[in-house]
């Protein structure tokens, strides 16, 4: 057998090769298979009615016109569901003390936000359900929305939920080192409030999904868009009592997810239970409006924070105060404690100071629940980290780029623990900040920047150093309870033509997974990208898995499918012996031939297959062909792969209006081996617009009384492609020792860092004026008002 | 509600006759009625760009005309680009570039950047990002579709193809 290893480095490998993707074409063709373009027979279509008050009671609900208007084939309310289903609660064991009170399809009684769905009507058509949801009668009684945080927390204040006692759901303290000493002999403390308001994934495809019940096996298939088929399957089961063996979850083409669809709603499950209940296909689709106020949505932090820095530029110690709104609930099954969680666990964390004091604060509140979504915690946590670090430098009068160079953690003092107690296999802050600094011409850009300051020309440069979680095992989730595997697997087939088949439990929504499950499983067996046909998104065709979320697939995925592959070699090369009297070992496999140590052509690997498959009677006797392999992975030595990086945002302010334009962007980052540079760099990309979008324009404007004054996307700004600059990507290799192909993961790195680096450089283009803004979305009304202009 | 209209139109080169609901819009026609699934709905309310396609040759919102008011319209949409090979160029060039990930957009943002090359043979890069200011996409950050789209105008025009890295 050949080295392990060395089909990485083959002329014909495709590993670190930017191949296109091999499933995008058909999107590009129009041929998406999503879930809205699923058409069953006797399928119905279901419209919710919603609560309009954040807070309020129910006291009665009359269905009867509804019932009664064309097309409509029955209307749910909560006791139509009742005793079919098992409440949810949004709690892990490991979170210690987060609370959550049981959570239902449809308001019971009490409804907590503003969307929160109370009935539920199943018609002929989307149009028709909608309409006969007007004919519902409801009489609430509004209560007094709590949607302030910290009028939540506050003493004497009603609690949400009264079984809960309060509306602290969860709170976690760290203390590690001497904080006290450190601040009172800093040079320096500098002290800061930053906000992070509530923001949502507005996905493309809106959440979507198609419940197909057939009582006569009984038999439940879910088309749904999400990002973990076999999670939703296990929940489905749980909460339905429907045999696992009768159920299946089909995911097909996802038209973006960014950890929105990888939660339970309560939409979600309605459907599931209209579908059981009347024994036909039932599909849910939610409007613009309804995702708006019923996705899940994110952020929303009040980050008191603090640190202390000694005259020789030397940080001395992080104290933060992090609280967070989750809206009522605690999602299930992932929790809202986790991005609070992020948070105190990673801010400081890739500098070398390790005295650190944070308080997290998770509080209950009439908005919509938040929860994981893209770079969980981390902008908040660079955010807040990356500002604190710029007022040091300004405050020792020190460029912020030498801060940084002072106290990042060396390059060789590796492996590291936190003072959060994060342990990082081996990571290369240095290295990444000085190939950053010369890619975006540093010195340059701050030449220039004084230069133009006297001319009235006001630019900002922000840099933002970074680590990212990636790779979670169990400790993430499964520790805590939860039905989420940490491990993937992958099953490879060798097909009689010499093609091979990979079912991979990774998951879709259009990051690359199948390319890169290809390019590893073509390296591997010697085969061109169109002899790998790979089938995601299916609990009935793919091993068990998580799916995709935290930046696992690569690095998890990836890994079982290597190893899936090199098995499957290993039983071609030993039939292939059997059949050429040659010792497998001598043999190996390369451009779709089994060739010897010379590289020579033994046998093609379609005669290969078709020996195995049609002829087995020319086989030598006991020799039975096993030509498909099943591997899965998971790593064990590390909690998480962490990676690093920094990003640079260079951006011109018009102190008259208040506007900002972005002029360019830098990213270089640390994923370890890269399997197809085009993807992670897009990844990247995709990943600074997204944080971009949350730290310039995106909030979920709630008034105080919990109503949502922007559920559209003319009043919900999103990034669009005239107000975002080119990104330029640079990358350095540190590969995780502790799987052969060393990858780590991508997607949150962007998201992670790109809010504040363009904290910091809109607070470095305000330098000349003494004010700075701390509050995100960075909008034009608060620098005005910074400004004192507004 | 359900008193239907007949109307005739043009989609993608063929003469339909249909009775329609006056509330239905051009989006839910396509995508229900005649089962022409690529034409996808996001916001439906004419921001997102996602249900982007072409009437009597201009750019249109699908979600903001009603299937009513086209009798005689000729309608072109991803299916019908991509049949005549008309855009076959602009697929290449997203595909090669990976200026696609989810998806969900890409049918606007084909024809709507096939539009703007009819109209502007050489758009600069800050022209082609105006041009493409009405179709949201949320996994790419935008850049592989301004470098696809100023590289197929290259083509187009005769000159040497973009050789940047994809």
């Amino acid at each position: 057998m050949s080295n392990p290893l060395s089909f990485l480095d083959r002329p014909n490998s495709y590993i670190g090769k930017s191949v296109p993707r091999p499933n995008a074409k058909r999107l590009l063709a129009g041929r998406g298979l999503y879930v809205d373009d699923i058409r069953l027979p006797r399928l119905l279509h279901l419209a919710f009615v919603r609560c309009p008050f954040a807070h309020a009671r129910l006291k009665s609900i009359d269905v009867a016109a509804a019932s009664r208007a064309p097309g409509v084939a029955r209307v749910f309310t909560a006791k139509d569901l009742a005793g079919h289903y098992t409440p949810w609660v949004g709690v892990l064991t490991h979170l210690k003390g987060l609370k959550s009170p049981p959570q239902h399809p449809l308001v019971i009684e009490m409804a907590t936000w503003q969307g929160e769905p109370v009935a539920a009507i199943a018609a002929e058509s989307r149009a028709q359900a909608e309409d006969a949801a007007a004919l519902v009668a409801i009489d609430w009684e509004p209560l007094p929305p709590i949607t302030d945080m910290e009028a939540s927390l506050a003493s004497g204040a009603t609690p949400i939920h009264a079984a809960m006692g309060d509306n602290l759901a969860f709170t976690r303290n760290i203390e590690a080192g001497e904080v006290d000493a450190a601040f009172a002999r800093a040079a320096h403390i500098v002290e800061e409030e930053y906000s992070f308001g509530r923001h949502t994934g507005v996905c493309p495809e809106p959440r979507s999904i198609l419940a197909d019940y057939d009582a006569s096996e009984p038999r439940l298939t879910v088309h749904y868009s999400n990002q973990a088929p076999h999670m939703m399957k296990e929940i489905f089961a749980r909460h339905f009592g429907v045999p696992e063996a009768a159920l299946r979850v089909i995911c097909n083409d996802v038209g973006g997810s960014y950890g929105i669809k990888i939660h339970v709603y309560p939409d979600d499950m309605t459907t599931v239970l209209a579908s059981i209940l009347l024994g036909r296909p039932v599909k849910f689709v939610a409007d613009r409006l309804e995702s708006f106020t019923s996705d899940i949505h994110a952020r929303e932090h009040r980050v008191k924070a603090r640190l202390a820095v000694a005259a020789s530029g030397e940080i001395l110690a992080f104290a933060i105060d992090d609280l967070t709104g989750i809206g009522p609930y605690s999602t299930y099954p992932r929790t809202s404690a986790v991005e609070g969680n992020q948070v105190v666990n990673l801010v400081g964390s890739w500098y070398r100071a390790k005295n650190y004091r944070a308080r997290l604060r998770v509080a209950f509140q009439n908005k919509p629940p938040t929860t994981q979504y893209r770079a969980v915690g981390h902008p908040i946590a660079v955010a807040v980290t990356e500002a604190l670090v710029d007022r040091a430098a300004e405050a020792l009068d020190l460029d912020p780029a030498e801060l940084r160079r002072r106290n990042l953690i060396p390059d060789d003092a590796y492996p590291w623990t936190t003072a959060s107690g994060m342990r990082f296999e081996k990571l290369s802050h240095q290295a990444a900040l000085e190939k950053l600094l010369k890619l975006m011409d540093y010195d340059g850009l701050r030449r220039e920047q004084a230069a133009l300051r006297k001319k009235g020309v006001h630019r900002g440069i922000g840099l933002a150093c970074f680590v990212e979680v990636t790779n979670p095992g169990p400790a993430f989730y499964g520790i805590g309870g939860a039905p989420i595997s940490a491990q993937d697997g992958a099953t490879i087939r060798l097909d009689p033509g010499g093609s091979v088949t990979v079912a991979m439990s990774v998951t879709e929504q259009g990051q690359g997974t199948e390319a890169m499950v290809a390019q590893i499983a073509a390296s591997a067996l010697g085969l061109a990208l169109d002899k790998v046909r790979v089938v995601t998104g299916d609990t009935e065709r793919t091993p068990y898995g998580g799916g995709t979320w935290a930046s696992r697939g690569a690095g998890i995925g990836g890994e079982a499918t290597l190893q899936a592959a090199q098995a499957l070699k290993g039983q071609i090369l030993d039939l292939a012996g059997a059949m050429l009297q040659t010792p497998a070992a001598a043999l190996d496999l390369a451009e779709g031939w089994v060739v010897d140590a010379a590289g020579q052509r033994r046998i093609a690997l379609d005669e290969v297959g078709r020996a195995a498959y049609f002829r087995g009677d020319t086989l030598p006797p006991g020799v039975q062909p096993e030509m498909v392999a099943t591997r899965h992975y998971l790593p064990r030595l590390y909690p998480f792969a962490f990676t690093n990086g920094i990003q640079a945002c260079h951006l011109e302010l018009d102190v008259e209006t208040g506007f900002i334009r972005l002029l360019k962007h830098w990213v270089v980052e640390d994923c370890g081996r890269v399997i197809n540079p085009m993807l992670v760099d897009e990844q990247i990309r995709g990943g600074v617009v997204q944080g971009l979008g949350g730290a310039l324009f995106e909030e979920c404007v709630y008034d105080a009384a919990g109503q949502l004054l922007n559920g559209n996307l003319a009043d919900y700004l999103v990034p669009m492609a005239a107000e975002m600059p080119d990104i330029a990507v640079a990358h350095i290799e540190t590969p995780t020792l502790e799987s052969t192909l060393g990858a780590k993961g991508a997607g949150e790195a962007g998201t992670g860092g790109a809010p504040a680096a363009a904290l910091n450089a809109l607070n470095d283009a305000l330098r000349p004026f003494k004010v700075r803004v701390n509050a995100q979305p960075l909008t034009p009304r608060r620098i005005l008002a910074a400004l004192g202009k507004a | 509600m359900s008193e239907t209209i007949a109307i005739t139109l043009t989609i993608n080169g063929e003469s339909v006759a249909r009775d329609v609901e006056p509330r239905q819009n051009l989006v839910d026609f396509l995508r229900d009625t005649l089962g022409l699934t690529g034409t996808r709905w996001s916001c439906e309310h004419g921001v997102c760009g996602a249900c982007t396609l072409r009437v009597n040759g201009a750019l249109t919102r699908g979600c903001l005309v009603f299937a009513v008011q086209l009798d005689g319209a000729a309608v072109e949409t991803i299916e019908g680009a991509t049949q005549s090979g008309s855009i076959a160029d602009l697929q290449q060039e997203f595909h090669r570039r990976n200026a696609v990930q989810c998806g969900f957009c890409s049918a606007g943002m084909l024809l709507t950047a096939d539009t703007l090359l009819r109209e502007k043979s050489d758009p600069s890069r800050e022209e082609i990002r105006d041009f493409i200011s009405g179709n949201y996409c949320r996994c790419t950050g935008y850049q592989a579709i301004v470098d696809a789209v100023e590289s197929v105008a290259a083509r187009r025009k005769g000159g040497k193809p973009k050789t940047g890295k994809p």
